[in-house]
């Protein structure tokens, strides 16, 4: 009954051109040897080494992975104990504030998150620089986390924790060697998300990082405002490329992964 | 109740309390402190040496005038509005791109799904900046879309689209559609095809049967779809500030102005807690969808 008609066809391509198309442009005016954005000069690769010896870019994109690796570390365990709470931890006091306060940071504006967090950073007298903006990311980016990781405790059997109990070990052990092993691709998928959200965040990092602290979004961003420039080209270029590696590569490991289960299954069936 | 239980839930809480709730609370009190002095030190501090008394002294220095000024001044409601509209406007746009394309992916051939999938999933994970940028220099004067449009012949003069209301709406639909097409295309997915073909048999022509089978049946998906493209585009602050113009009001990009270039903090204070008042009811409806599709699944 499903099938693919002409206005199924069309209105994919014109779609997925509508996505792709600008990024592509981007990609193919980074290689292009003239500083006009709009006229092709011939092929060059010079904007990446202009890019590379920029050395404003290149601290700010330290910068922007050091916050990115500690921040996303704080988020995955904040945010897999969040979510083990609210899935297994049963009724404790101020359950209730404690499920909203972990929602409301998806659903709240950039805006309000990176003004409230930068009132709370000067009403106590920190300075600020890297180290604010990691809370910062590590405080937005666990609930997401937390939404990942507890969409995975959900659909699992509880009775592999309960067996895992009842032969001897104790809670913890049990969290070590049987709820964590189940769960770890959702929490490694919620690592990915909150390393991502990091890198790309520019609306909170700008309220809480200083004048010391400068990350790659910020640094772009003010570039951006200035025109359309061949050196942002090539640096988009490089980060589309990253993003377009990883997301195949994932997708390639599921696949795998799904394609082993199944044959693991079929050949349990013929044992059995 | 054991200690490691205990930690458990504190470590997160109290996390939460000192970096959500609290810097909300704070927000809140400054949207209700003096203009002038509310560069630190704020006016009134709450003195909690003081005791009681200390704490009636604070409360009674409190008061509305920064939401009177909001009230009273134009700029405000107009980009309050504003913004509703062009998020309304954003998000129905998205649905007439989003539907389609989730609706394409759902009748195309079984194989090709992970593909279209991928597809769809890529620009989420590319850097949100980049693909703003991407579109300026598609939308400037001499940019490839005036160049195409001249080409084939529809305008004579290159359009001013970048810096206008028009290049914040593709902006937006450019950049949220994504998220339009998922939830909708996981409920499309799980239709169950023979009921199509049970509408068909007993007499339902395909666009009948499309309106009266496969619309109601994603409804959840398309009422997920707009949410996540409403609530976000409501407060943004990248796409109007890059792509809109100085027509452009928008409330995310005149609480930053206000915070950053005129240094009114209550003001910004009090623009923020008026954005969330707007934004908690489509948030409450968004959960209600959710929930409703929770109880669906199981």
């Amino acid at each position: 009954m499903r099938r693919l008609t002409w206005f199924n066809a069309t209105s994919l391509t014109l779609g997925f051109a509508f996505l792709y198309i600008p990024m592509i442009v981007v990609i193919v005016y980074s290689f292009n040897e003239s500083r006009l954005v709009t006229v092709w000069g011939g092929f060059s690769t010079k904007w990446y080494g202009e890019l590379l010896r920029n050395e404003s870019f290149l601290d700010a994109a330290w910068v922007t992975f050091q916050v990115g690796f500690f921040s996303s570390i704080i988020a995955t365990i904040l945010g897999t104990m969040g979510a083990y709470v609210l899935v297994r931890g049963g009724r404790f006091y101020g359950r209730t504030l404690f499920s909203g306060m972990m929602y409301a940071p998806l659903v709240m504006p950039e805006v309000i998150t990176g003004l409230s967090l930068l009132l709370l950073f000067i009403s106590i007298g920190l300075d600020r620089g890297m180290f604010t903006i990691i809370l910062a990311h590590g405080t937005f980016a666990m609930c997401y986390v937390s939404v990942v990781v507890s969409s995975r405790l959900v659909s699992f059997d509880r009775s592999v924790e309960e067996a895992a109990l009842d032969l001897g070990c104790t809670p913890f052990e049990a969290f070590r060697l049987v709820t964590l092993p189940i769960i770890a691709p959702a929490v490694i998928s919620g690592w990915l998300l909150a390393l991502t959200l990091s890198l790309d965040d520019l609306v909170i990092a700008s309220f809480v990082a200083g004048p010391s602290a400068t990350t790659l979004p910020i640094k772009v961003f003010s570039s951006i405002r200035l025109g359309v420039s061949p050196e942002i080209n090539a640096l988009s270029t490089i980060l589309i490329g990253i993003v377009t590696i990883g997301t195949i590569a994932a997708s390639l490991s599921t696949k795998r992964s799904v394609m082993r289960r199944q044959r693991e299954e079929r050949m349990a069936e013929q044992a059995g | 109740m054991n200690m490691r239980r205990f930690s458990l839930i504190a470590v997160p809480y109290g996390w939460l309390v000192l970096l959500f709730l609290v810097p909300f609370l704070i927000v809140f009190k400054i949207s209700l402190s003096d203009v002038a002095l509310s560069i630190p030190p704020y006016t009134p501090t709450l003195e909690l040496s003081e005791g009681w008394g200390g704490f009636r002294d604070f409360l009674s220095q409190l008061d509305f005038e920064n939401y009177e000024f909001l009230a009273t001044d134009d700029l405000y409601w107009k980009s309050y509005l504003s913004s509703v509209q062009i998020a309304l406007i954003s998000t129905t746009i998205c649905l007439l791109i989003g539907f389609p394309m989730a609706y394409g992916m759902a009748n195309a051939p079984k194989e090709w799904q992970p593909t279209l999938m991928l597809l769809v999933i890529l620009p989420f994970w590319t850097s949100f900046l980049i693909r703003v940028y991407s579109l300026i220099g598609i939308l400037s004067q001499e940019g490839m879309l005036n160049q195409f449009l001249i080409w084939v012949g529809i305008i004579n003069e290159p359009l001013t689209i970048l810096n206008t209301n028009i290049a914040v709406y593709i902006g937006i639909v450019y950049t949220y559609v994504p998220f339009m097409i998922l939830p909708i295309y996981a409920t499309l997915i799980k239709l169950d095809g023979s009921l199509l073909e049970a509408a068909e048999d007993l007499g339902c022509s395909r666009t009948e049967a499309f309106w009266r089978i496969t619309v109601p049946l994603s409804k959840a998906g398309i009422i997920a779809g707009c949410f996540l493209v409403f609530i976000p585009a409501l407060g943004e602050f990248v796409i109007p500030s890059l792509l809109g113009g100085s027509e452009t009001l928008m409330i995310g990009k005149v609480l930053y102005e206000e915070f950053f270039s005129n240094r009114d903090w209550p003001v910004a204070g009090a623009v923020a807690v008026i954005l969330l008042l707007i934004l908690i009811i489509p948030i409450v409806l968004y959960q209600r969808n959710e929930q409703k599709m929770m109880e669906a699944d199981t």
